[in-house]
C-alpha cells in the first residue's frame, strides 16, 4: 500500500481500505441489502409465474367483473348473486367498517366507564371491575368472539322470541328492530338537524371569541340541543310527522320485516368492543392517574366544581396522554374484526375467501385484502394524528 | 415573658381522644369505601346486586349442578355443567394428537425449559456460564425431542395440537422476534437511507395489516412463491409468520425505548472510541431494551394470545380442541362453555402472571416521583 488513503477527502481511494471507512462501508452495505431485495423478488416473481402457469391459472384483476353467484345475506348496499366479485367486495369492505365503527363507538364508552370506575374510591366496584378488566384482556379475542357467538345462537328460538314491547325481537336468528321509513317531508327535518349542528358550530365558535373578548360565558350547550334537536323536532310535527317504522312482525317459523342485525354481527360486535374497552380502560385510566394531584386541588382553589373540574382541567390534560394509544387500540379492533372469518360474519376477509375458494385468484384477493387494511389504517391513523396535533399542549 | 396575654401552659400532655365512632373499625372502613357519597352507595348496591345474581347462579352451575363423570353427552342433565369429558379429553387439550406413548417427549421439554428460562431471565445462578450456553442449545434439543431424529421416533408436525401448540408457537415468536425486532429498530433510526426505508416499510406494512391475511400468505402464497420441489412444514410456516409479525410489533417497542435515551449518551460511545456497534452493545441496548421491558412482555402476551389464530388456517390448538369436542356429535350442545372455560383459563393464567411480572417490573424500573 503505497497510496495514502485519506476516507472522505480528494485523494484517491484505496479500494482495499474501503471496510475500515464507515462511510463507504454503509454505501456497500446498502448495495449488498438492494441486491439481496432484488434476488429474492426476482426468485418470488420467477417462481410465481412458473407455479401459476403450470396450475393454469391466468393472473390479473379481471376476474373482479365475473358474476359471483353467491349471496350474502348481511349487506349495506344492494347485492345479489347476479352480481360480481368487485361489488361483493365492496359489500365485505363496507360491512367490515361497520363493525368497526360500531365497535369503536361501544369500546370506547365501556372503556371510559371502566376507567374511571376502575378508580373509584368505592372498593366494591373497583375491585369488581378490575376483576372483569384483568379476564377480558387475558384471554384471547378470538375465543370471546366465538364465546359470544355461541351465546347467540343458543338463544330461544323465533317462535320463543324475547320481545320488547312487541316492537324489537331477540332470538337465535339476531336481533330484530323497526325499520324506519323515511316519508315525504323527513328529508327537510334530515336537512334541519345537519343545518343544526353547523350553526352550532358557528355558535360555539362566536361564544368562544366573545368569552375570550369580554369575559361572558354563554350556554352553548343548550343552544345546540335546541338549534339540533329542538326546531327539527317542532318542524317534524309541523309538516305531519313523516316518519313511519317498519315493525317488525311474529310469523310461526320467522320474523318479517323490521331490520334485522345478525348474530354473528352483535356477537363479533359485542366481543371486540369488551376486549378493546378492556384495554381502553386501563389507558383511560393511566391518562386520568398522569394527571398530577395538584391540578385537582387547584381547580378546587379556583371555585370549580367537581364535574367542571373533570371536563375543563383534568380531561384536557389526560387526552394528550390518553389518544395516542387509543389510536392503536381502535386500529387493534379494526384489523381484529377479520377473525369475523371464523364465526362466517360476511366481512371483507371471509367474503374473499369465498371469492377465493371460488376463482382461485388467491394472490389478487389476498393483496386485495391487504391493501384494503393498509389504506384503513393510514386514514385511521392520519384522523388520530390530527385530532392529537389539535389538542396537544401548544408551548411557546 | 408576659408580654403575650393569651398565652397559656401547660404542664403535661393531654390524653389522646379516641377516634370518632364512625371513622374508625368496620363501620368507617364501610363508611370511607362503599358510602362516602350517595352516588358511590347507589354504586355499591348495584354491584351487591350483579354479585348476588350472578356469582349463586354460577357457582351452582360450575360445581354443584355439574356432572363430574359420564361416557358422552348425554350423560349430563342440562342444568348444571357437564365436566364428564374432562377424563378422557383433557390430554388432547394439552397435546393434541401428539402419539400418546411420546407425551414423555413433551413433558421432558418443558422441565427442561425452566433451567433454560431461569438462565435467561436471571444473573445470579450457579453455573451461569454454562447455563447460558445450554439456554442457547435448549431450542435445538427441544426441536430433537418433539420432532424426533437421532434415533426417536419422528412424529410428523400436523400432529401437534392442543395449548402444546400455542406454547410451542409462542415461545418461538418470543424468542425469535427479540433479536429481529431489535435490528429492525436499529435500521429505522440508521443513517443509511436504504435501510432506513426497508425497516419503515416493512415494520409499517406488517403493522398496518391483520395477523390472519399473513397467515394466508404463509399456507396460500408461500407455495406460489417457492420452486414446486421445496416443500416447507405448514408449522413452519406459520412459525415464520408469527415471528415476523410480532417483531415489527416488538420494533415499535424497541424505537421507543431507543429514542428515550439521551443523545449525550450516543456521543459519549463515539468518545471513547466505540465503533457502532460496540456502542449500541454496550452502551445504547442495555438502557434502551431495559426501559421498553414492559413493552415487550405486552408484545408477548399479545402474541401469546394470537396463537390461537393457527384455528382458521386448520390447525388444533387448544381453542381448535375445544371447538372439536362441541362439534363432537357425542357432545354436542353439551360442553360449549366449559371447553371455553377450560380454555380461557389456561390463557388468563399464562397472560395475567406475565401482565403481573411486567407490572411488577414497571414499578422497579420507574425512577420519577409524584
Amino acid at each position: 500500500m503505497s497510496k495514502k488513503a485519506a476516507p472522505g477527502g480528494s485523494g484517491g481511494f484505496d479500494i482495499s481500505r474501503a471496510w475500515t471507512d464507515e462511510r463507504a462501508r454503509g454505501v456497500i452495505f446498502q448495495l449488498l441489502l438492494v441486491l439481496g431485495l432484488a434476488l429474492l423478488a426476482a426468485f418470488i416473481v420467477s417462481n410465481t409465474i412458473t407455479n401459476l402457469r403450470e396450475a393454469g391459472l391466468s393472473s390479473g384483476y379481471g376476474f373482479l367483473f365475473d358474476t359471483s353467484a353467491f349471496d350474502i345475506n348481511q349487506r349495506l348496499v344492494e347485492y345479489s348473486s347476479t352480481s360480481t366479485y368487485g361489488q361483493a367486495f365492496v359489500v365485505g369492505a363496507l360491512n367490515t367498517i361497520l363493525v368497526a365503527v360500531m365497535g369503536v363507538v361501544t369500546a370506547t364508552v365501556i372503556g371510559f366507564v371502566a376507567g374511571v370506575l376502575r378508580l373509584s374510591n368505592n372498593f366494591l366496584v373497583s375491585r369488581i371491575v378490575a376483576a372483569w378488566v384483568e379476564f377480558t384482556r387475558n384471554v384471547p379475542v378470538l375465543l370471546q368472539i366465538i364465546f359470544w357467538w355461541l351465546i347467540m345462537l343458543a338463544l330461544p328460538r323465533v317462535r320463543d322470541s324475547i320481545s320488547f314491547g312487541d316492537a324489537a325481537f331477540l332470538n337465535n336468528r339476531g336481533i330484530f328492530l323497526p325499520a324506519p321509513i323515511f316519508e315525504d317531508g323527513s328529508a327537510i327535518v334530515l336537512a334541519l338537524i345537519l343545518v343544526g349542528v353547523v350553526a352550532t358550530v358557528a355558535v360555539r365558535y362566536w361564544a368562544r371569541k366573545r368569552q375570550d373578548a369580554t369575559g361572558r360565558t354563554f350556554p352553548v350547550g343548550w343552544a345546540g340541543l335546541g338549534l339540533i334537536v329542538g326546531v327539527p323536532l317542532i318542524v317534524y310535527f309541523a309538516v305531519g310527522q313523516p316518519l313511519d317504522f317498519d315493525i317488525p312482525e311474529k310469523k310461526k317459523f320467522n320474523l318479517k320485516g323490521g331490520f334485522n342485525v345478525t348474530p354473528e354481527l352483535v356477537a363479533l360486535w359485542l366481543a371486540l368492543s369488551t376486549y378493546t374497552g378492556a384495554f381502553i380502560s386501563e389507558i383511560v385510566r393511566a391518562g386520568i392517574l398522569s394527571v398530577s394531584k395538584g391540578q385537582t386541588e387547584a381547580a378546587g382553589a379556583l371555585g370549580l366544581r367537581r364535574g367542571l373540574t373533570m371536563r375543563k382541567i383534568i380531561l384536557p390534560q389526560a387526552l394528550r396522554v390518553i389518544i395516542p394509544p387509543m389510536t392503536s387500540q381502535y386500529l387493534n379492533l379494526t384489523k381484529n374484526s377479520s377473525l369475523a372469518v371464523a364465526i362466517g360474519y360476511q366481512d371483507i376477509v371471509s367474503i374473499g375467501d369465498t371469492i377465493l375458494n371460488q376463482s382461485g385468484q388467491a394472490l389478487e384477493v389476498i393483496s386485495l385484502y391487504m391493501a384494503f387494511y393498509l389504506v384503513l389504517s393510514l386514514l385511521t391513523s392520519a384522523f388520530m394524528n390530527w385530532y392529537n396535533k389539535r389538542i396537544a399542549l401548544v408551548e411557546r | 415573658m408576659t408580654k403575650y396575654a393569651f398565652h397559656r401552659s401547660r404542664a403535661e400532655m393531654l390524653p389522646e381522644r379516641a377516634p370518632p365512632l364512625t371513622s374508625t373499625g368496620v363501620i368507617g372502613w364501610v363508611r370511607t369505601n362503599l358510602f362516602s357519597s350517595w352516588l358511590s352507595a347507589v354504586l355499591t348496591v348495584a354491584s351487591i346486586a350483579v354479585l348476588a345474581l350472578v356469582l349463586p347462579g354460577l357457582i351452582e352451575w360450575a360445581f354443584i349442578d355439574a356432572t363430574l363423570t359420564g361416557e358422552l353427552g348425554k350423560d349430563c342433565p342440562s342444568e348444571g355443567a357437564c365436566w364428564a369429558w374432562l377424563d378422557q379429553r383433557i390430554t388432547q387439550f394439552f397435546y393434541g394428537f401428539y402419539p400418546v406413548e411420546s407425551y414423555w417427549r413433551v413433558n421432558v421439554c418443558l422441565a427442561l425449559l425452566v433451567p433454560a428460562l431461569a438462565y435467561m431471565l436471571f444473573d445470579k445462578l450457579p453455573y451461569a456460564r454454562y447455563g447460558r450456553w445450554y439456554s442457547l442449545a435448549y431450542p435445538v434439543i427441544a426441536a430433537i425431542l418433539l420432532v424426533g431424529g437421532l434415533g426417536l421416533e419422528v412424529i410428523r408436525t400436523d400432529q401437534f395440537g392442543g395449548f402444546m401448540l400455542n406454547l410451542i408457537a409462542g415461545l418461538v415468536g418470543i424468542v425469535l422476534s427479540l433479536p429481529i425486532g431489535i435490528l429492525l429498530a436499529l435500521g429505522r433510526r440508521s443513517r443509511m437511507p436504504i435501510v432506513r426505508w426497508f425497516s419503515v416499510s416493512f415494520i409499517e406494512f406488517i403493522r398496518g395489516v391483520p395477523l390472519i391475511t399473513l397467515l394466508f400468505v404463509a399456507i396460500i402464497l408461500l407455495p406460489l412463491f417457492l420452486p414446486p420441489q421445496v416443500t416447507l412444514d405448514q408449522l413452519i410456516r406459520v412459525m415464520i409468520i408469527i415471528t415476523l409479525f410480532a417483531s415489527a410489533y416488538m420494533a415499535e417497542v424497541i424505537r421507543g425505548g431507543l429514542q428515550a435515551i439521551p443523545n449525550g449518551q450516543y456521543e459519549a460511545g463515539q468518545a471513547m472510541g466505540l465503533g457502532y456497534w460496540q456502542s449500541m452493545r454496550l452502551i445504547i441496548l442495555p438502557q434502551a431494551l431495559k426501559i421498553s421491558i414492559p413493552g415487550i412482555v405486552n408484545t408477548f402476551i399479545g402474541l401469546f394470545k394470537d396463537t390461537t389464530l393457527v384455528i382458521i388456517i386448520g390447525l388444533f390448538d387448544i381453542l381448535g380442541q375445544a371447538r372439536l369436542l362441541q362439534t363432537n356429535p357425542d357432545w354436542l350442545g353439551k360442553v360449549d362453555y366449559e371447553t371455553f372455560l377450560l380454555a380461557a383459563l389456561f390463557f388468563f393464567v399464562i397472560c395475567f402472571s406475565m401482565s403481573r411480572y411486567s407490572l411488577n417490573l414497571e414499578k422497579r424500573l420507574d425512577t420519577t416521583r409524584r
